[in-house]
């Protein structure tokens, strides 16, 4: 005989997993829900600018690793005295990368990332790409340091 | 194929399927069908009293709560910010009031169903017949959960915690010798301070639990081994039995899916409450007092009077509980013969009369 309709053993199977999928979603949902959710706001928040005081005092040639939102930048003067900043976050695999003043180089040391300290290109190692550039506005007694193309923030 | 490649599941020598191909995997490594057996072997006995026999099944369903939401609570609980950290818990954080709750609910239910199964085994005598072990084992356990129990209701760090904590630590401190170092290790110091929550927070979440799952184990693998103790008013030779595994364990996950509802609901609508933090500079809160497992020996401390017999009331109070608790305990000693099982069974009454009336008396008092 053809089985063209559900037997009681399968609409009794339907309803056992119906009810076992229920309890499943109903535990993991609040389970996702809480691990996804940590109270307190992040240190830091998104920014798109930072202002620092008086680099001006920096020797042509030193380094600076300061705080851009969450995340650390590395602001360096050029022995002829232009700046550069830098995202500092090595591109390989996200360790902080250091200036190098002997070699002139910016070098990450978890696995031997070169970068070139005046454009942030990778020239040796792993890393896939170069240094993320960010622009340095130098007026009188403070760098103004922003992501590229975010402008003139607001004032206020 | 060689021998050991082939296995002895029933019914799985030739099915085709991953289910029966990983089965399959499994036996012939690490002996699935040796297992199953041990399960199997254990037959349990189906007369009026065994609705007893679930209960530490339900004892040990809370456990596995606990187990589950300790884990969520480990993930944004701070023993250096006790109180602001479960405020963070039960207001910030989405359903931390529903794990929180599940938390202190499960808690208060594991022990309510502890003590039933440690009740109904000593009415039924079950800890005869080399049965002797699991009911240590399980004396042991219940002792090991008063002290999470101890430990986890210091930990919000709220009025009500701190009172209770300092309280508990301020009785191991009348203890004479070893009790004063004692307190003060446990406190880390005279005082609660910071240092109290670090240290009981280690206690609860790390060092007790540590003891307690083998010895959980060794508790489960001695009624697996020994099986369930057959009751005296029941014939053993005729007594009709199911095998444990799967028919008895089937029936047991009915249970533990009516607990899990049971907990959802009064979690959800009873949360448990945060109080005010803690602060020396206020007096202790009016009507303050310890959970219900701890209620009896509370009121037996309450209504002591400063001396008695020269003896400081508190001393009197716990030397009476230590005794009576040590009897309790070494009870597979003590029962052998009829004439002494009759008076075993008149203990258990009067046990239960005693801590009933204290526990009452404590809320009336309150």
């Amino acid at each position: 005989m053809k089985k063209d309709r559900l037997s009681r053993r399968d609409v009794g199977k339907i309803l056992v997993g119906g009810v076992a999928a229920t309890y499943a979603g109903g535990l993991a949902y609040p389970i996702v829900r809480y691990l996804s959710s940590p109270p307190g706001v992040e240190e830091g928040g998104d920014v798109n600018e930072v202002t620092l005081e008086t680099p001006a005092s920096y020797a042509p040639g030193s380094g600076l690793l300061f705080r851009f939102g969450r995340k650390p930048a590395l602001l360096l003067r050029r022995p002829d005295g232009a700046f550069v900043a830098l995202m500092a976050t090595c591109q390989h695999l996200g360790c902080t990368v250091r200036y190098e003043q002997d070699k002139d180089r910016i070098f990450c040391a978890c696995h031997g990332g070169v970068y070139d300290s005046a454009t942030g290109r990778n020239t040796g190692g792993p890393p896939p790409r170069p240094l993320e550039r960010l622009e340095v506005d130098a007026a009188g007694e403070r760098v103004v340091v922003r992501r590229p193309g975010a402008g003139e923030a607001p004032k206020g | 194929m060689t021998e050991d490649q082939k296995t002895t599941l029933p019914g799985l020598e030739e099915e085709r399927g991953l289910v029966p191909a990983i089965l399959r995997y499994l036996d012939t490594r690490i002996g699935l069908a040796e297992f199953l057996s041990i399960l199997r072997k254990k037959e349990v006995p189906i007369h009026r009293h065994t609705i007893w026999y679930y209960v530490g099944g339900i004892t040990l369903f809370f456990f596995v709560m606990q187990l589950l939401t300790g884990f969520l609570l480990l993930v944004y609980y701070q023993p250096t910010a006790p109180h602001e950290s479960v405020q963070a818990i039960v207001s910030q954080v989405e359903f931390g009031w529903l794990v929180r709750s599940v938390h202190s609910w499960s808690a208060n239910l594991m022990v309510a169903a502890a003590f039933c199964h440690m009740f109904s085994v000593f009415f039924m005598r079950a800890y005869h017949h080399h049965r002797d072990l699991l009911w240590y084992s399980g004396i042991t356990l219940l002792m090991l959960a008063f002290g999470l129990g101890f430990t986890g209701y210091a930990l919000p760090g709220d009025e009500v915690a701190y009172f209770a904590t300092k309280i508990g630590l301020d009785v191991a401190n009348a203890t004479p010798g070893f009790g004063k170092p004692i307190a003060n290790l446990l406190r880390g110091g005279e005082e609660i301070t910071t240092a109290t929550y670090q240290r009981l927070f280690a206690l609860h979440a790390a060092v007790l639990p540590v003891l307690f799952m083998p010895l959980l184990m060794l508790h489960l693998w001695l009624v697996q081994r020994h099986g369930s103790h057959v009751p005296d008013d029941v014939d053993p030779q005729t007594v009709r039995t199911v095998p444990f595994f799967p028919k008895f364990f089937l029936n047991e996950l009915i249970v533990w899916l009516l607990c899990l509802n049971l907990l959802t609901v009064l979690a959800a609508i009873f949360p448990w409450d945060h109080g005010h933090a803690a602060d020396v500079l206020r007096p202790a809160p009016v009507g303050i007092h310890p959970e219900w497992y701890y209620m009896a020996q509370f009121q037996l401390l309450k209504f002591m009077p400063a001396t008695l017999f020269g003896i400081p009331g508190e001393l009197v109070g716990m030397g009476l509980f230590s005794a009576a608790a040590g009897l309790w305990v070494l009870v597979p000693l003590f029962d052998r013969g009829p004439r002494r099982a009759r008076r075993v069974v008149y203990g258990g009454y009067a046990a239960i009369v005693g801590l009933l009336v204290l526990t009452l008396w404590g809320y009336a008092g309150l």
